[in-house]
């Protein structure tokens, strides 16, 4: 198990506890803290909110939004909504998963990248979109989608 | 109360307000399909097979959750729906392994029944079965999570229900699965055993941990002296997976067939009720009368209630009875008394409990305790189910068969013993006995029936000797909290106890309604079943655990006295807090 | 800032009114995709350059004006010229345009595009924009209450506390003939009556519906990061209508700059008065809180939504008991989209039958669309209902870049569907776009040109909607994914006639046996392109035997 320690976890807690149905606000606090949701940090979380474990598990597998697992250093996301995709997006995965020899969804061995397609951030007059971390990439083409992930990974 | 008009297939019908659309149209003989439904739980309209047909919009609605409302033209049942249902039904096939043969719930399958009904022979569907591994790690319930169809019931049952939480559904879409709470193993996870995800299913996804196999093995082994005792519960539910009315009680003719199937010992569980009973109602008594140690005195005789607490509640430990419950009594006397009398080694000896419950299954290796006559007190526990296999298996007509005595060393039984079964049960054998022990007579009228039905949380004031004993009963584990809530509150402020003396049991109706009973259960058949016991405790010998003369016999004979060290020794436990979620 | 009463904020705008006013105003766009596409360096520019020359000139960061393929957009206007607009600006040219024009007053012609007058048109024209929601879109600062105030913010809040009772506000609704902007279509002053309705006395809740999955599409988005105010102004109307005491705003996480704006413009409101308890003196108390969705689309349909309020799996559950008899927390609750609240204020302020004139048949007003895929400008378009088709996407939007025939249009996003090019004369409304198998949808229009073809995009939105199966009813769960498997099969080559026929059976089997609205139209875009593409289909099948 990964050490994690969930010392920010009562905080969470105590700010959300309080508050009726607040366990996905919590769990966005937490991963915001972990950049993913803690196995361990999720079981502290539970019993100081008394929520049960078995819920918090249905909701972080429910939604997409919500790691397990500890991703990558750089997070790079390409829009795969209606306009992405109708401007070229799956080319731009393509490219990326042969550079980076991953499939979308997964993390390079060496844990620096992780490869996700996220379904439009609201910028599609600027399709096809990718992000990096927090910056977004627009109007990409398949020729340069490579140089810009990596010139954003060493900006960052 | 208000009643609504309306129209099924072109049938005028009358229900009461609420009255959801499945329930309206049995009035007129229909009988919509229905699969996700069942009778104890709420709708999760997760299935669509009761899917009718709104006759003013066109619009389909499931019939299983809508209420009937007033001017409602409904129509059940047409090509179009038909079509519709076939094609849920042949979607569901597509993900479902086709292993009847080697199910757990051949035969008696809501799903299988279903697909027969449908007949769907052929399908172009690719068979899209996911690979999820099956877990037997409580050796109590196994979870197949391939066979589950989402309905969603055993969530309900084991989260609202029970409360317990250890079944989640995890993931979405077509990934969603049952898994236990955290996707650790189920022994892992809080699951308390109790089987009631397994009574609801819907088909084999969750079963009990089918220990037949077992049984037959060692019924063939000749070092063996292979002893068995029946469950009160079983006697009155057994008969259901025969043809039987519901709640015909079996009793006579499980003997025999027991013995058939090569038994050398017939015992009853109720002999160890009774007996469970003067330990308990002495215990009762101490502290009630005595003043010694704490007030409310909680019942221990449901070991997934016992789990429960010493995962949840482990503040009620000074509360609970230190019983053991009634099988692991005769387990622990099988090994030591009998073994002495009956002039057998012990180590020989094979105990099988034939238990409503799939608890047993887990509590029979609970702790150390459960090895208190120096070898495993009770060896296997199977569920009436299993038996209700095991019979058929042996080839033995249950219906013709007559009756037979249980060795009454072991066997002889009180009504107060046979009355265990119910919820409420427990609490009013323990009643008849305390009164007796502090008036020095056995009640007037031996029937407390303020413990009896199936109302969640049952209260009561009963009067012994002029001094007023306030009871509550719970069953179903998600009717605890309240009752220990209260509990905690009067300790915190110091005031009286709410209660003086309370029964839990984990299964809704207590152990008739259990959770390796046969499938079906409903509160209608609980209350048959319960009838059942509550009828052989009026047509019996003796009302009150304390008259049974084969109680008095084991005390004169062996145990000395209740609360004595040597049935301290065999007949009670301890427990410890065993906090949820420790890894 | 003080807590305005009804004359305090009255004065308080007739302030704003009088404040001078510098000799030009710089607007630079920075929405979400402004700033993806480069505003904020420009914005940088501006400012170093007014510094650097001393000009006096007021810089303001809008939210967005709509065209969104033309961004980074910076608006100047200067005295009392008309304002101009300048697209796809960068720093040099922001340079040059604060030199040439806040300078001189000599406009950059090389960067000019349509400013918003030049797209709309008074009164309401179909095939021109008109803007009601986005009223105030790439034209107020989305950070300032005050700018809001100096357009009429808040006016009708005011005039709903003080000079009318809900009943004369649901019957301006009526009047108006809104209809729910979320999808569904459901009339807004019915909503609103039945909520009020229900249970009297008890504790009732008012949602907004920010959580826009439709991918493709970015209307309440825009509205959120742009005009806050607005939105928030429906809401606390809609509350004292209904009865509600609290509101929830759920925004999609992936929106963190409209929840920021959010967030912002809620505390703002407070201060002011304006949420909080006794609204302008009211005696009315009605507070927002802020809850994130976490990456599911359905958690746009109502009943899911309020599940994942709560904290739970966002599944849907069976309606009746719809939510105005029992919604979050079992109480009475009533959900509405971003863009429906954002009409609100404007149909109080000037009047029901004023929005009830535009418009045709049953569908009134005017409809947001997010305008993507195969046109010259991509963007906002805000058009009165009976606007066709063609008049948006040839007209407005220019048509397709390579000036190519348009092949189809895709409204309603993954559960609408396809309308073809021989239809585009349709007018847009509720109805029409239902006769043609498609839906209004929340406003996602994607135009396609011949290199399109009709079976890849409708595998596209089968595989999302598979995708966003809350996997909770068997023929949504099972049928989406069967169903893609077989037009994966038809794709690679080996499909048959016969399997055609099984897509078909599925699709009833979810049309009529799903529960919620999700499942019942993912196959709207497979139905849709067999329906009016079907050679598509069959030139990909194997030679039937
Ligand atoms: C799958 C699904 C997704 C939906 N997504 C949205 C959404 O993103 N935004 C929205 O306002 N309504 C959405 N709706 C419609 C809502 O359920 C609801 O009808 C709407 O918010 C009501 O507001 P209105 O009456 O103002 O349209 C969705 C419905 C479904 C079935
Ligand atoms: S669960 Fe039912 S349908 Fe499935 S294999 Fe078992 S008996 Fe057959
Ligand atoms: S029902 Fe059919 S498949 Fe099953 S055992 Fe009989 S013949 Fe074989
Ligand atoms: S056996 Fe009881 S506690 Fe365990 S999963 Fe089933 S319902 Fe839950
Ligand atoms: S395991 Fe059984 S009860 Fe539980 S969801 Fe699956 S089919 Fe339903
Ligand atoms: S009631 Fe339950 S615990 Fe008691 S004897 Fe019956 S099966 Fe055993
Ligand atoms: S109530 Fe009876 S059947 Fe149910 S778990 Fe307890 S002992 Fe077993
Ligand atoms: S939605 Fe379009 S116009 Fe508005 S800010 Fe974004 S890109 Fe610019
Ligand atoms: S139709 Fe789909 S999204 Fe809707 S409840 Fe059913 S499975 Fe969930
Ligand atoms: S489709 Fe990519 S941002 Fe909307
Ligand atoms: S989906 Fe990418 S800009 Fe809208
Ligand atoms: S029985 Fe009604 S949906 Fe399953």
């Amino acid at each position: 198990m990964a050490a994690t320690a969930p010392a920010d976890v009562p905080a969470i807690a105590k700010k959300w506890k309080d508050k009726r149905g607040s366990l996905i606000m919590a769990l966005h606090d937490l991963q915001g803290r972990y950049g993913y949701v803690p196995r361990d940090a999720a079981l502290e979380l539970g019993k100081l909110m008394g929520v049960p474990l078995a819920r918090i598990y249905e909701v972080t597998t429910f939604y997409n939004f919500f790691k397990l697992e500890a991703p990558g250093k750089h997070i790079i996301s390409v829009c795969m909504g209606t306009a992405c995709y109708l401007k070229g997006a799956p080319e731009l995965v393509a490219r990326l998963s042969e550079k980076l020899g991953i499939k979308a969804g997964e993390t390079t061995p060496d844990k620096q990248f992780h490869l996700q397609q996220v379904r439009c951030i609201g910028c599609c007059g600027l399709a096809p979109v990718v992000t990096v971390n927090e910056k977004v990439l627009a109007k990409v083409k398949p020729a340069e989608i490579v140089d810009q992930v990596y010139a954003c990974a060493k900006g960052a | 109360m208000t009643t609504v008009k309306a129209i099924i297939n072109g049938l005028p019908v009358e229900v009461p307000e609420g009255t959801t659309i499945l329930e309206a149209a049995k009035q007129v003989s229909v009988k919509i399909p229905a699969l996700c439904k069942h009778p104890d739980l709420h709708p999760t309209a997760a299935c669509g097979i009761c899917i009718v047909r709104i006759k003013a919009t066109g619009r389909t609605l499931r019939a299983c959750c809508t209420p009937l409302e007033h001017g409602m033209e409904v129509i059940t049942h047409d090509p179009e729906i038909v079509a519709v249902r076939r094609g849920i039904v042949e979607l569901m096939m597509s993900k479902h392994p086709n292993e009847c043969l080697t199910c757990a719930r051949n035969q008696n399958c809501e799903l299988q029944t279903m697909c027969a009904d449908f007949n769907i022979e052929k399908s172009d569907l690719d068979s899209i079965v996911p690979d999820l591994p099956l877990d037997e790690s409580t050796k109590a319930v196994s979870l197949d999570p391939r066979k589950c169809i989402s309905c969603g019931r055993c969530i309900q049952v084991c989260q609202e229900m029970q409360n317990v939480w250890a079944l989640c559904f995890m993931e979405r879409g077509i990934e969603t699965r049952i898994a236990p709470a955290g996707d650790i193993s189920l022994a892992e996870s809080p699951c308390v055993k109790c089987g009631q995800c397994s009574a609801h299913c819907p088909t084999g996804a969750i079963t009990e941990y089918d220990e037949a196999p077992t049984v037959w093995q060692k019924l063939m082994d000749p070092e063996l002296h292979c002893v068995v005792q029946i469950a009160p519960a079983v006697r009155v539910a057994i008969g259901e997976a025969f043809g039987f009315p519901v709640g015909t009680n079996l009793t006579g003719k499980l003997y025999a067939a027991l013995r058939r199937m090569g038994f050398k010992a017939v015992f009853d569980t109720n002999f160890g009720a009774d007996l469970t009973i003067l330990e308990e109602a002495h215990e009762f008594v101490e502290r009630f009368a005595h003043g010694k140690s704490e007030l409310p005195l909680i019942t221990s005789c449901c070991p997934a209630w016992v789990d429960f607490m010493e995962k949840y509640h482990a503040d009620m430990i000074p509360h609970f009875s230190t019983c053991k419950s009634p099988h692991e009594m005769v387990g622990a006397l099988a090994k030591t008394y009998y073994a002495q009398q009956a002039k057998i080694d012990p180590q020989r000896i094979f105990m099988v409990s034939i238990m409503p419950c799939t608890a047993k299954k887990f509590e029979i290796q609970r702790s150390e305790d459960m090895r208190s006559s120096g070898y495993q007190d009770v060896d296997v526990s199977i569920t009436t189910r299993e038996l209700a296999r095991m019979i058929k298996q042996a080839g033995i007509d249950l219906r013709s068969i007559p009756e037979e005595q249980p060795d009454h060393m072991l066997g002889a039984y009180s009504g107060a013993g046979t009355i265990f079964g119910t919820t409420g049960g427990v609490m009013e054998a323990a009643l008849r006995t305390a009164y007796k022990l502090v008036t020095g007579a056995n009640p007037p009228r031996p029937d407390f029936t303020v413990t009896r039905g199936l109302k969640g949380v049952k209260e009561g004031r009963i009067e012994i000797a002029g001094k007023e004993v306030r009871i509550a009963v719970a069953h179903g584990l998600g009717n605890v909290e309240s009752v220990l809530e209260r509990v905690r509150a009067a300790k915190q402020k110091g005031e009286t106890p709410p209660w003086h003396f309370i029964e839990v049991m984990a299964c809704p109706g207590g152990c008739v309604g259990g959770g390796g009973q046969p499938y079906g259960a409903t509160d209608e058949l609980r209350v048959k079943r319960a009838q059942g016991l509550y009828q052989e405790d009026t047509a019996g010998l003796w009302r009150c655990s304390h008259d049974n003369p084969y109680i008095q016999k084991v005390y004169a004979d062996f145990l000395g006295h209740p609360l004595s060290e040597k049935a301290h020794h065999l007949l009670h436990t301890h427990y410890i807090p065993r906090p949820v979620y420790q890894r | 800032m003080p807590k305005f009463t009804p004359a305090e904020l009255d004065a308080h705008r007739a302030k704003l009114a009088a404040a001078p006013r510098k000799r030009a105003i710089i607007k630079v766009g920075l929405n979400t995709c402004g700033d993806a596409a480069g505003a904020l360096p420009v914005y940088q520019a501006a400012k170093e350059a007014l510094q650097a020359s001393g000009l006096d000139a007021q810089l303001v960061r809008t939210g967005c004006a709509g065209m969104c393929g033309l961004e980074p957009l910076v608006e100047v206007q200067v005295g009392s010229d008309p304002a101009v607009m300048y697209g796809r600006v960068n720093a040099e040219a922001m340079r040059e345009i604060v030199a040439q024009h806040v300078g001189q007053g000599k406009a950059v012609d090389a960067y000019r595009v349509p400013s918003i007058a030049d797209m709309c048109c008074e009164p309401p024209t179909p095939g021109k924009q008109y803007r009601i929601v986005l009223r105030n879109c790439g034209v107020i600062d989305p950070e300032s209450l005050d700018d809001y105030i100096a357009r009429d913010g808040y006016q009708a809040l005011k005039q709903v506390l003080t000079q009318m009772t809900p009943e004369q506000v649901i019957a301006e609704l009526e009047a108006s003939g809104l209809r729910g902007r979320g999808g569904a279509g459901f009339p807004t002053f019915l909503k609103w009556k039945i909520t009020r309705a229900s249970r009297p006395g008890e504790q009732k809740y008012i949602i907004c519906n920010g959580d826009e999955g439709d991918p493709g599409a970015y209307m309440d988005r825009s509205v959120l990061e742009g005009d806050p105010h607005s939105v928030i102004e429906g809401m606390i109307i809609g509350g004292w209508v209904i009865g509600a005491s609290k509101g929830i705003f759920y925004i999609r996480a992936e929106y963190p700059l409209a929840v920021e704006r959010i967030e912002k413009a809620i505390r703002q409101a407070r201060a002011a008065g304006l949420l909080g308890s006794n609204i302008l003196g009211s005696g009315f108390d009605f507070d927002l809180e802020v809850r994130l969705g976490a990456g599911a689309f359905v958690c746009g349909e109502e009943t899911a939504l309020m599940a994942s309020i709560e904290g739970k799996r966002g599944t849907p559950w069976p309606r009746p008991p719809y939510p105005a008899q029992k919604g979050l927390w079992g109480q009475p609750s009533m959900i509405n989209n971003v863009e429906t609240f954002a009409n609100i204020p404007p149909i109080i302020l000037r009047g029901g039958a004023w929005f009830g004139a535009i418009g045709i048949g049953r569908s009134k007003g005017t409809k947001v669309f997010a305008v993507t895929g195969k046109v010259k400008v991509s963007g906002l378009v805000e058009i009165p209902m009976g606007t066709t088709l063609r008049q948006v996407v040839e007209g407005i939007c220019g048509g397709t870049p390579s000036g190519k025939p348009v092949k189809a249009v895709q409204t309603g996003g993954p559960s609408g569907g396809l309308i073809p090019a021989s239809l585009l004369d349709t007018p847009i409304s509720y109805e029409e776009l239902a006769k043609l198998g498609s839906i209004m949808g929340s406003g996602g229009m994607i135009v396609m040109d011949e290199t399109d073809n009709t079976v890849e995009l409708s595998r596209f939105y089968l595989d999302f909607s598979v995708d966003e199966s809350c996997g909770k009813c068997a023929p949504c769960r099972i049928g989406g994914t069967q169903m893609l498997r077989v037009i994966d099969r038809v794709l690679a080559g080996k499909g048959t006639k016969q399997d055609i026929a099984t897509i078909k059976r599925i699709a009833l089997t979810m049309q009529r046996g799903s529960l919620c609205a999700l499942g019942q139209t993912t196959p709207n875009p497979v139905l849709s392109s067999l329906k009016y593409f079907e050679h598509e289909w069959n030139e990909r099948l194997v030679a039937s035997k």
